[in-house]
C-alpha cells in the first residue's frame, strides 16, 4: 500500500491510535476500577488519606450491604452465643451483630423487574408501532412522529408533578407497575424513532416475497422483518435498559417501601451509621452488573447497530 | 399450471400510468415475454397478476376463476424479482425451504429435502446449500432465487428480469435452463425482460408494452416479422432495425413516411449508394456503419469481406416494412 492508502494506515499511524485508545480506556475506565477495589476495603482503608492502592480485602463491605446490623452493649456480648459463621464473625470484630438481611436484595430485584419489565415493553410497542409507521399509510404521519418525538424535547422530570399527582390518583404510586409504566412511557419515543429506522433499512420486497410464498403480513413480519431488525431491537434495548435502570429522580419522587429501585436505595446506606463506603461501593458493584452482562451479550448486534446504515449494500 | 386471462385491466399510480386497458390470454403451459423499455408497465402487469397490486379496472382470471379478491398467497403464483429476493438471514437451504413451509403448503420434511435436492442440482448449488445468502455471489443469488420459485408448482411462474444482474455466460446458460424447465414442467411462465435475446430464445408468445398499452401479442416470429408499428419493430432485431425517410429509394406506398430495413432486409451492390464510416469486426460477422444521403443506418456483412472506412456501396431493400407519419405499419 503507498503512503497516501486510505485503506491500509502506516505503522505510526496505528501506534497514535493504539496510545489514544488506551489512554481513553484507561480514563473511563478509572472509576470503575476504584469503586470495585472500594468495595473489597475495609472501613478504615476506604478513608485512609493518602488514598491506599494496596491493601488487603475484605468482604465487610458486602456483608454490610446485604445485612441489617445493631450495636452490641458490653452485657450483651457476654450472653450471645458465640459466632456461627464468618460473615457473623466478621461483624462481632465491631461489637455488632446480625438482625436479618438488609433491604437491597428486595431493592435490586424491584431494579431488574422495572429495568427490564419497561425495556421489554418499550421495545415490543416500539417495534409495532414503527413497523407501522415504516410500512403503512398512516394519517397525519409525519405529525404524529413529530409529536413522539416532542416528549423528549423536555427532561421528563420536568413533567415530575402532574405524573406524581396521576400517580396517586390512579394508586400507582409505589407500585412496580406503574413504574414499569412510566419508564415504558419515556423510553417509548425513543424506540419508536431508533427503530423506524432499521425497519426502513429493510426492503418492503422482502416481506412482498414472503406474502407470495404463502405467508400472511403478520407471518411476514415475525418470519422475515423481526429477524433482520434484530440488530436494532438489540440496540434500542440496551439504550432503553440502560436509561430505565439508571433513573434516579422519578425512582426518589414515587417509590419508597414497595417498589423503590437500587439508585435511591444505595445513597441511603450512607446514612445508617456513618459514611460505610465499602458497602456503597459493593451495592454498586452489583448493581452495574446486569447491565454489563446484558450489554456483553448483545455487543455484537449493539455494535452493528450503532454503525448500522453508513454503508448500503 | 393454469390459464391466466387478462382482462381490460387499468392501473395508474397517482397521475402516472401503469398499465392502461391491457386484455391478454396466457395459455396453459406457454411462456409469455413481455417487452418494453422502462416505464412501459411490465413490471406492474406481473404486480397485478401476483395480487401485489389491486387493479383500479378489469379483472384477472386464473384457470377461469377471477382472483381479485384472493390475496398473493392464495393465487398460487410465484415471483422471482429482479433483486432483494433472498431472505439474508437464512441460510440457501432455508430460503429454497421457506415457501414449502409455508401455512399453505405445510409440505413435509422428506419432500422438502427432496425437492431442494433436485432444484439444487438443476441450477448448480449444491455446495452452496449451507452458506448464508448474504455470502453468495450476485449469480448465485438470482440462481436461489429462481430455484425458490422452482421448488413449487404453482399456477403461474412470474419472472421480472431474473437475468438481468448476471453476467452473459451465466445469462445464457439460465436461458437454456429455463427453457428446459419450461418444457419438462409443462409451466406457465410469465416473462418480464427488455433483453431481445431472451425474448426469441424463450418464448412462445410476445407481449410489447408501450405506456401501459399492450400494443402487439403474438409468436416471436410473428413479432419480429409483422410488427404493427415502428415501435414494436425497434423492440426485436440486432442492430435495431434501421429506419429512413420511405423515399429514399423510390416506389413507397402511399402514406409511408419512413421505411424499416432491417439487416436482412439489406441487399448490397446496387441502389443507392453510401459511405462506409466505421468498420466493426465482430468475429462471425461484420458491422458497417453508414451514412446515406445523411441519414445514418447498420448494415451485417461477412466477415471476410474487404471492406473498409471511406468507401462507397450500393444499397437497396428488398421486402421492407414501411411506417406512417405516427408510427404505424404500413401495407
Amino acid at each position: 500500500m503507498s503512503n497516501f492508502s486510505v485503506t491500509t494506515p502506516s505503522k505510526r499511524q496505528k501506534w497514535v491510535a493504539g496510545i489514544l485508545v488506551t489512554l481513553y480506556a484507561l480514563i473511563t475506565l478509572m472509576p470503575l476500577v476504584w469503586i470495585i477495589m472500594t468495595g473489597f476495603k475495609s472501613s478504615a482503608d476506604s478513608i485512609a488519606y493518602p488514598p491506599k492502592v494496596i491493601f488487603s480485602p475484605s468482604l465487610e463491605g458486602y456483608v454490610n450491604l446485604f445485612t441489617s446490623q445493631t450495636r452490641l452493649t458490653s452485657e450483651q456480648v457476654a450472653t450471645t452465643p458465640p459466632p456461627a459463621t464468618w460473615y457473623d464473625k466478621l461483624v462481632r470484630s465491631h461489637q455488632m451483630v446480625i438482625v436479618g438481611p438488609s433491604r437491597f436484595g428486595q431493592r435490586f430485584l424491584n431494579s431488574v423487574i422495572i429495568g427490564f419489565g419497561s425495556t421489554f415493553l418499550s421495545v415490543s410497542l416500539g417495534t409495532l408501532a414503527a413497523y407501522a409507521f415504516s410500512r403503512f399509510k398512516v394519517p397525519i404521519k409525519e405529525d404524529l412522529l413529530f409529536f413522539i418525538l416532542s416528549t423528549r424535547m423536555m427532561p421528563p422530570i420536568a413533567a415530575a408533578i402532574p405524573i406524581f399527582l396521576m400517580f396517586r390518583e390512579l394508586g400507582l404510586s409505589d407500585t412496580k407497575l406503574g413504574m414499569i409504566l412510566l419508564y415504558t412511557g419515556v423510553n417509548l419515543s425513543l424506540a419508536v424513532w431508533l427503530l423506524k429506522g432499521f425497519i426502513d433499512e429493510i426492503p418492503f420486497e422482502y416481506e412482498e416475497a414472503a406474502l407470495i410464498d404463502g405467508y400472511t403480513r403478520f407471518q411476514a413480519f415475525y418470519k422475515v422483518v423481526l429477524p433482520q431488525a434484530a440488530t436494532g431491537i438489540a440496540s434500542t434495548a440496551i439504550f432503553c435498559l440502560i436509561f430505565a435502570w439508571n433513573e434516579y429522580a422519578f425512582a426518589v419522587l414515587l417509590t419508597s417501601g414497595n417498589a423503590q429501585t437500587a439508585p435511591p436505595f444505595i445513597p441511603t446506606i450512607i446514612g445508617f451509621g456513618g459514611l460505610d463506603w465499602p458497602a456503597v461501593a459493593a451495592g454498586t458493584t452489583i448493581f452495574l452488573l446486569p447491565i454489563m452482562i446484558f450489554t456483553i451479550l448483545l455487543r455484537k448486534h449493539l455494535l452493528r447497530g450503532i454503525t448500522f446504515g453508513a454503508v448500503r449494500k | 399450471m393454469a390459464e391466466v386471462v387478462l382482462e381490460n385491466l387499468s392501473k395508474s399510480f397517482g397521475d402516472t400510468v401503469g398499465v392502461e386497458d391491457i386484455s391478454m390470454r396466457i395459455p396453459d403451459g406457454a411462456f409469455v415475454v413481455i417487452l418494453g423499455p422502462t416505464g412501459a408497465g411490465k413490471t406492474t402487469t406481473l404486480r397485478l397478476i401476483a395480487g401485489l397490486e389491486a387493479p383500479d379496472q378489469g379483472d384477472i382470471f386464473i384457470n377461469g376463476q377471477s382472483v381479485l379478491a384472493l390475496n398473493p398467497a392464495q393465487r398460487d403464483v410465484t415471483v422471482v424479482f429482479q433483486q432483494y429476493s433472498l431472505y439474508p438471514h437464512l441460510s440457501v437451504r432455508e430460503n429454497l425451504a421457506f415457501p414449502l413451509r409455508s401455512p399453505l403448503l405445510k409440505t413435509p420434511q422428506e419432500e422438502i429435502d427432496r425437492k431442494i435436492k433436485e432444484v439444487a442440482e438443476v441450477l448448480h448449488i449444491e455446495h452452496k446449500l449451507d452458506n448464508k445468502a448474504v455470502e453468495l455471489s450476485g449469480g448465485e443469488m438470482q440462481r436461489v432465487a429462481i430455484g425458490r420459485a422452482l421448488v413449487r408448482e404453482p399456477n403461474i411462474y412470474l419472472m421480472d428480469e431474473p437475468l438481468s444482474s448476471l453476467d452473459a455466460k451465466l445469462r445464457a446458460e439460465l436461458r437454456i435452463e429455463l427453457k428446459r424447465i419450461h418444457q419438462s414442467l409443462g409451466a406457465t411462465l410469465l416473462y418480464v425482460t427488455h433483453d431481445q435475446i431472451e425474448a426469441m430464445s424463450m418464448a412462445t408468445h410476445i407481449g410489447v408494452l408501450q405506456n401501459g398499452k399492450l400494443v402487439q401479442f403474438g409468436s416471436p416470429r410473428e413479432i419480429y416479422n409483422n410488427p404493427v408499428s415502428q415501435y414494436v419493430a425497434e423492440r426485436l432485431g440486432s442492430p435495431r432495425i434501421n429506419v429512413l425517410p420511405a423515399d429514399l429509394f423510390g416506389n413507397a406506398p402511399k402514406g409511408a413516411k419512413t421505411i424499416g430495413l432491417r439487416t436482412e432486409h439489406i441487399v448490397l451492390g446496387r441502389g443507392v449508394k453510401g459511405r462506409v464510416n466505421r468498420v466493426e469486426h465482430l468475429g462471425d460477422h461484420t458491422r458497417l456503419h453508414m451514412s446515406l444521403a445523411g441519414n445514418d443506418l447498420i448494415v451485417v456483412m461477412d466477415p471476410h469481406n474487404p471492406v473498409s472506412r471511406g468507401d462507397t456501396l450500393a444499397i437497396s431493400p428488398e421486402n421492407p416494412i414501411y411506417f406512417d407519419a405516427n408510427g404505424i405499419r404500413v401495407l
